[in-house]
């Protein structure tokens, strides 16, 4: 008993509202015009931004290389269609602050030329090395929305010898279903890919986990992944935030993942479901990531569902296709409700992380008014990682954040649960993710403090140096003279001498 | 869709809202006390109406004039309901037929110096509602120990003479009030009687349902039981506090009931007598004065329930909730820094977990 209370399989969580019926029902729409101007940015991935290597006015064929991956951990980006480079300049990042990032600006011709593929014969025959290296090519990243680069993950768990790759088809957010939808209807094609990945890591088993309002989607993976006997398809509770792969794997595994330490390093590698068909896509058809399906949804959407864009489509353009009344719309998110970026205006283009659109209405945020903390600990409750929202954030409250990381703010996954179960409306995630960025910014500052200091210290050390050796110069130069002098009285006295 | 932009300021999600709300939750626990209140009108007749109403509006008045003075919003805090909630709880933890000044200074304690000095809701140390007892108890002890015999509603005093008893300072004969089943043990035992003496006319059942002399709102265990139950089946209270306190007593009390039969108390009677239903299910449970980890609400509880049975068995007092509330609560700031859930991928000493494959 003890034991299950220190290890439960499944701890916190919350069941939101779902509100995926709008969407979840419809198939994937993949009748979206190419839209004329395509903003492709060239980081959307974690690491290095990828290098443009076209210039303006030159012509690229659909699937053309935009730009290159640069170093270790990066991934290239690709031409969603054939057309014009127009420019290569700053645009709007789809991120709440909308910055602009440098993006390349493809002009469409509107015939959708591919280049030239050259897909292997037998995708099952390459070298395991040789389906990470054209995974990488593609510039295939998670797209469940970390955008870690998906080759750099499979090397990884080639080199540490991983046991289990866990498929992660939780899809926790509310509205979203495109992870649904794509298990639905390219179940085949993800099981392919899923057999791609075990065999570009050398690993031996996989696990699927699909929370179970999902039925459709388990029922047609099941199927797909029938005649394979190392790929299970398991259930896994709808509860809020499932999808996260650290509470996933707990669940299906009961292992756990040290706090310091990465899923490779106890014989695990986590994938989405659509970045399994996106490794289908690159190996099986040597096609690049260019598209993605996105979950259009909110009640300012008219027609809510999933729809498959190329990448580098501005949001606004596809909140239009699906009949959005902006005059209705009081939020514009990015992702799903929980986790989701807030965009200042939807003039800002589509990336390899968007899984989901939202338009949402004023009646859906539903903003209350924040009020006092009454410590009923309903956040304690929910907090899947097993913190104390509401200390760490009376602590950072009165600027104390070093003690709010004693308690475990670096724990904090910024999954949004504390801040959704609050009777008090106390916006806890938003206390905890200003935390983190005011203790990388004091860290930078602190940083940049040493840095003088070193320079100073060099600087007087320097000095001290010179004035040291203009010293001993000046003493050299001082026995010189007298030596000189000497030399002379001696001259003078010998002489003097032979005078007399 | 227009470039139309949605203003600048950055909303961290999540974007969707609450499905409880404070006001909610306040409201849940009045409904859950009022029937233990209707009961001990029903028992105590008109005067326990009266105390009722006059604790509580004072209670509200009192929080009213706080928040004035500390220059804040009247209305939408008044809204959130807690005052009515510790109004409520102060008038039930009352001798019935206890003069109206009684009721106002009562609330006066629980609001005004169990509250609101601290800086309102959700920074007291104190349960408010046990502070004004436990204060009241010392003060006053004769008018909080002048336990009423049963007088049910309509056959009782009537409203003109209940009046009276409340608010017109009329004295109340002696053979119109008795003691509780604990303080009878308690003064029994001072006589150098035995037990089965001191209970040959008390009956187990009828306690159970709240016919016996008591507080204004704790005689009826079952009710109580009943409303308790419901609110943690609402996800309002969690089950621990109250678990660990009720299990504490009973396993305590029948230690001592099957070592001396003739000096110690059966559980069935300690679970029935006094404050302690009301106590573990409404005031344990308190969000703000207990512990915020399922763990430390469970040692909570069991302190609670330890010293219940300590100051029952032998203190000086018959009865011992408020004091072993207000003392476990002077703990639980100790037991929130000592006990804190494990955090994901670490021990419980925070270092991270062992990678084992």
């Amino acid at each position: 008993m003890f034991a299950f209370f220190e290890h439960p399989r499944l701890r916190g969580g919350v069941h939101t509202e779902e509100r995926k019926q709008h969407t979840s029902r419809i198939p994937i729409n993949t009748a979206f015009p190419t839209p004329k101007k395509l903003y492709i940015p060239v980081q959307q991935h974690v690491g290095k931004p990828a290098e443009p290597l076209v210039k303006v006015g030159e012509s690229v064929l659909k699937g053309q290389l935009l730009a290159y991956s640069q170093g270790a951990i990066s991934a290239p980006v690709h031409a969603p269609t054939s057309g014009v480079i127009a420019d290569v300049r700053d645009f709007p990042a789809p991120h709440p602050s909308a910055l602009p990032v440098r993006t390349i600006i493809l002009e469409s011709d509107g015939l959708d030329a591919w280049e030239e593929l050259h897909p292997p014969a037998d995708p099952f025959a390459l070298e395991p090395e040789e389906i990470c290296l054209r995974v990488g090519a593609a510039g295939v990243v998670g797209l469940g929305g970390a955008v870690f680069p998906s080759a750099v993950k499979l090397n990884l768990g080639r080199k540490n010898q991983i046991r289990t790759l866990l498929i992660n088809g939780g899809e926790c957010e509310p509205y979203l279903t495109c992870d649904d939808r794509m298990m639905q209807e390219r179940a085949a094609e993800i099981i392919d890919g899923v057999r791609l990945m075990l065999r570009g890591m050398l690993a031996e088993r996989a696990i699927i986990g699909i929370e179970d309002n999902k039925p459709e989607a388990i029922r047609a993976m099941r199927a797909a992944s029938l005649e394979y006997s190392f790929i299970s398809v398991e259930t896994v509770p709808a509860r809020y935030p499932m999808g996260w792969d650290r509470q996933m794997l707990r669940y299906l595994t009961g292992q756990e993942i040290p706090a310091d330490a990465r899923a490779t390093d106890i014989g695990v590698v986590v994938h989405n479901v659509s970045t399994a068909y996106a490794v289908y896509q690159a190996v099986t058809h040597a096609k690049p990531l260019i598209s993605r399906v996105i979950t259009v949804s909110g009640a300012a959407v008219g027609k809510p569902q999933n729809v498959e864009a190329p990448i580098g489509t501005l949001m606004s353009e596809i909140l239009a296709f699906c009949d959005t009344d902006s005059r209705k719309t009081a939020r514009i998110v990015m992702g799903g409700p929980m986790m989701g970026d807030a965009l200042p205006h939807a003039e800002t283009p589509v990336v390899k992380a968007c899984n989901g659109i939202l338009a949402l209405t004023e009646a859906e945020i539903d903003p209350k008014p924040v009020q006092a903390c009454i410590r009923c600990s309903a956040c304690v409750t929910v907090c899947p990682a097993g913190l104390l929202p509401l200390e760490m954030a009376n602590r950072i409250r009165v600027n104390q954040l070093d003690s709010a990381v004693d308690i475990g703010l670096k724990d904090c996954i910024s999954c949004g649960s504390c801040s959704y179960a609050c009777p008090s409306n106390i916006p806890l995630t938003h206390y905890f993710k200003f935390a983190l960025g005011e203790l990388v910014k004091r860290q930078q500052a602190e940083h940049k403090s040493e840095q003088t200091k070193r320079l100073m210290d060099e600087r007087n050390q320097r000095l001290e140096r010179i004035r040291l050796e203009a010293e001993a110069e000046a003493q050299r130069a001082q026995e010189a003279r007298a030596a000189r002098l000497a030399a002379q009285k001696a001259a003078a006295a010998a002489k003097q001498e032979t005078t007399v | 869709m227009s470039a139309k932009t949605l203003g600048n300021k950055i909303i961290s999600g999540p974007h969707v809202g609450a499905p409880l709300q404070t006001y909610q939750i306040m409201r849940q626990v009045v409904w859950a006390l009022l029937p233990a209140c209707g009961v001990g009108v029903f028992l105590f007749g008109w005067p326990a109406l009266y105390l009722l109403g006059v604790t509580v509006a004072s209670a509200l008045l009192v929080e009213a004039a706080c928040l004035k003075l500390r220059g804040l919003p009247v209305l939408p805090t008044l809204n959130d309901g807690s005052a009515l909630v510790t109004g409520l709880l102060t008038a039930m933890t009352l001798p019935p037929w206890a003069p109206w000044w009684i009721g106002v200074t009562g609330s006066a304690i629980a609001i005004a110096l169990g509250k609101q000095v601290y800086g309102g809701l959700g920074q007291n140390l104190f349960n408010p509602a046990m502070l004004a007892r436990v204060a009241l108890l010392i003060s006053f002890p004769i008018e909080m120990t002048r336990w009423t015999n049963i007088e049910p509603l309509f056959t009782g005093p009537g409203l003109a003479e209940s009046w009276r008893i409340t608010f017109g300072g009329q004295e109340i004969s002696d053979a119109m009030t008795g003691a509780t089943t604990l303080g009878l043990v308690k003064t029994g035992f001072s006589l150098n009687q035995t037990l089965p003496n001191l209970l040959a006319d008390h009956s187990n059942w009828l306690s159970f349902l709240g016919w016996e002399r008591g507080s204004l709102g704790e005689t009826s265990s079952l009710v109580l039981f009943i409303t308790g139950i419901g609110l943690w089946r609402k996800n309002i209270i969690q089950w621990h506090a109250p678990g660990s306190l009720l299990g504490t007593v009973f396993i305590l009390a029948l230690i001592g009931h099957l070592l001396n039969p003739g000096r110690y108390l059966d559980p069935w009677t300690h679970l029935n007598s006094g404050a302690l239903i009301l106590i573990a299910f409404f005031i344990a449970t308190d969000y703000v004065t207990s512990p915020n980890t399922p763990l430390g609400q469970m040692i909570f509880g069991a302190g609670c329930g330890v010293l219940i049975y300590i100051i029952r068995a032998w203190g000086g007092y018959p009865e011992g909730s408020g004091f072993a509330i207000l003392l476990m609560n002077a703990v639980t700031p100790l037991i929130d820094h000592y006990i804190k859930p494990r955090i994901y991928g670490r021990y419980r000493n925070g270092k991270p977990l062992d990678i084992s494959h």
